[in-house]
C-alpha cells in the first residue's frame, strides 16, 4: 500500500499524537465528563488509521501489527470478564459488583471499579477497529498479488 | 427545538433517498454521511452529548473505510429495470407503509408529550445513580454498573465481529502465508 504526499505526511506527524492523547483523555475521564470507553477507543483507533493511510506500510509489517492488535483485543476482553467475575468473590457475591471504595465525587480516582472497566473496554474497542481496518487492507494486498 | 429536529430529520430523509438513487457510488456514500451527521445534531439538540461523541467518531471512521472501499472497487451503480415481480413487490411495500403510517398516527395521540415520559425506573436512575455508583457522569454509572450485562454483550459482539471478519477475509492461512 502506497503512502500519500509529503504535505499529508507532515500534517499527520503533527496531529496523530494529539489525537491519540485526546482518546486517552476521553477514556480516563469517562466517569467525570461525557465520553467513555467506546468513544475514546474509536478516537484512538482513528489516530492509527490516519497513520496507516498517510504513510502506507509494508505487507509484512501490517501482518505483524495485525497479530498484535488481535492479541490486545482478546486480552483486554478477558480482563473485563475477570473484573466482572471478581465481584463474585468479594463482598455481596454479585456479578458486576462495584466493590472498590467509591472515593469523593468528581475526583479522577473515584467511582470504584468503573474507570477500570472504561480503560479496558477502550483498549478492546480501539484494537478491534484497527484489526478490522488492517484485515481489509491485507485482503486487498493479497488479492492484487 | 422540535422545529430544528424536524428540519434536521427532513435533511436526513433527503440524504437517504439520494443515497439510494445516486449513479455514482462515492456520492451515495457521502449522502449516507448526511444521515449520520444529522443524527449527531439531533442527539446534541436532545441533550445527549455521550451519544453524540460516539456517533460522530464512529460515523467518521465508517465513512473513511467506505470511501477507501469504493475508491478501490467499481464506482458505477448497475441499474436494472423493474420486472413484473419487482413492480408487485414495490406496490405491496407502499401499501404496507401507508397502513403502518395510519396506525402510527392514530397511536401517537395516546402518547405522553415529547420529552416528558414518566417512567418509574428512569426516575429512580436519575435520582439515585450518582450516590449509588459514585460516578459524576450518570451515563457511565448506568452503562457499567446498573446495565453491566448490556455492556458486556456489546463488547462481546465487537469481538465476535472481528473474529468473523478475520475468518472471511483471509485467503491464505497464517502458516502458509508467512
Amino acid at each position: 500500500m502506497k503512502g500519500m504526499t509529503s504535505i499529508v505526511k507532515q500534517t499527520t506527524k503533527l496531529i496523530a499524537g494529539m489525537i491519540f492523547m485526546y482518546g486517552i483523555y476521553v477514556i480516563v475521564h469517562g466517569h467525570l465528563t461525557p465520553g467513555g470507553g467506546f468513544a475514546g477507543g474509536v478516537i484512538m483507533a482513528g489516530s492509527f488509521i490516519l497513520l496507516i493511510l498517510a504513510y502506507g506500510g509494508d505487507f509484512l509489517n501490517l501482518l505483524k501489527e495485525e497479530s498484535g492488535t488481535t492479541m490486545y483485543e482478546n486480552l483486554s476482553m478477558i480482563v473485563v470478564l475477570f473484573l466482572a467475575v471478581s465481584g463474585l468473590l468479594v463482598g455481596a457475591h454479585v456479578f458486576f459488583l462495584n466493590w472498590l471504595p467509591k472515593g469523593t465525587l468528581g475526583h479522577l480516582v473515584s467511582a470504584g471499579i468503573l474507570p477500570l472497566y472504561n480503560i479496558f473496554v477502550g483498549i478492546e474497542v480501539a484494537a478491534s477497529i484497527v484489526t478490522i481496518f488492517l484485515a481489509l487492507i491485507i485482503f486487498k494486498e493479497e488479492v492484487t498479488k | 427545538m422540535e422545529i430544528a429536529i424536524s428540519v434536521t430529520t427532513g435533511f436526513m430523509i433527503i440524504g437517504a433517498l439520494y443515497a439510494i438513487h445516486a449513479r455514482d457510488l462515492l456520492s451515495a456514500v457521502i449522502a449516507c454521511g448526511i444521515v449520520g451527521y444529522g443524527l449527531v445534531i439531533c442527539f446534541l439538540l436532545l441533550k445527549a452529548p455521550d451519544l453524540a461523541i460516539v456517533q460522530i467518531v464512529v460515523e467518521t471512521i465508517t465513512l473513511i473505510i467506505m470511501v477507501a472501499v469504493v475508491m478501490d472497487s467499481t464506482r458505477e451503480e448497475k441499474f436494472q429495470k423493474l420486472d413484473k415481480q419487482g413492480n408487485f413487490i414495490a406496490i405491496i411495500g407502499i401499501l404496507l407503509i401507508v397502513v403502518l403510517f395510519y396506525f402510527m398516527m392514530s397511536s401517537v395521540s395516546s402518547l405522553d408529550p415529547f420529552g416528558e415520559g414518566k417512567l418509574r425506573m428512569a426516575h429512580s436512575y436519575v435520582e439515585g445513580a450518582t450516590d449509588l455508583t459514585g460516578s459524576a457522569n450518570l451515563v457511565t454509572g448506568v452503562v457499567f454498573d446498573f446495565r453491566g450485562y448490556d455492556t458486556l454483550g456489546e463488547a462481546t459482539v465487537l469481538v465476535t465481529a472481528v473474529l468473523g471478519v478475520l475468518t472471511i477475509m483471509r485467503i491464505k492461512g497464517k502458516k502458509s502465508g508467512s
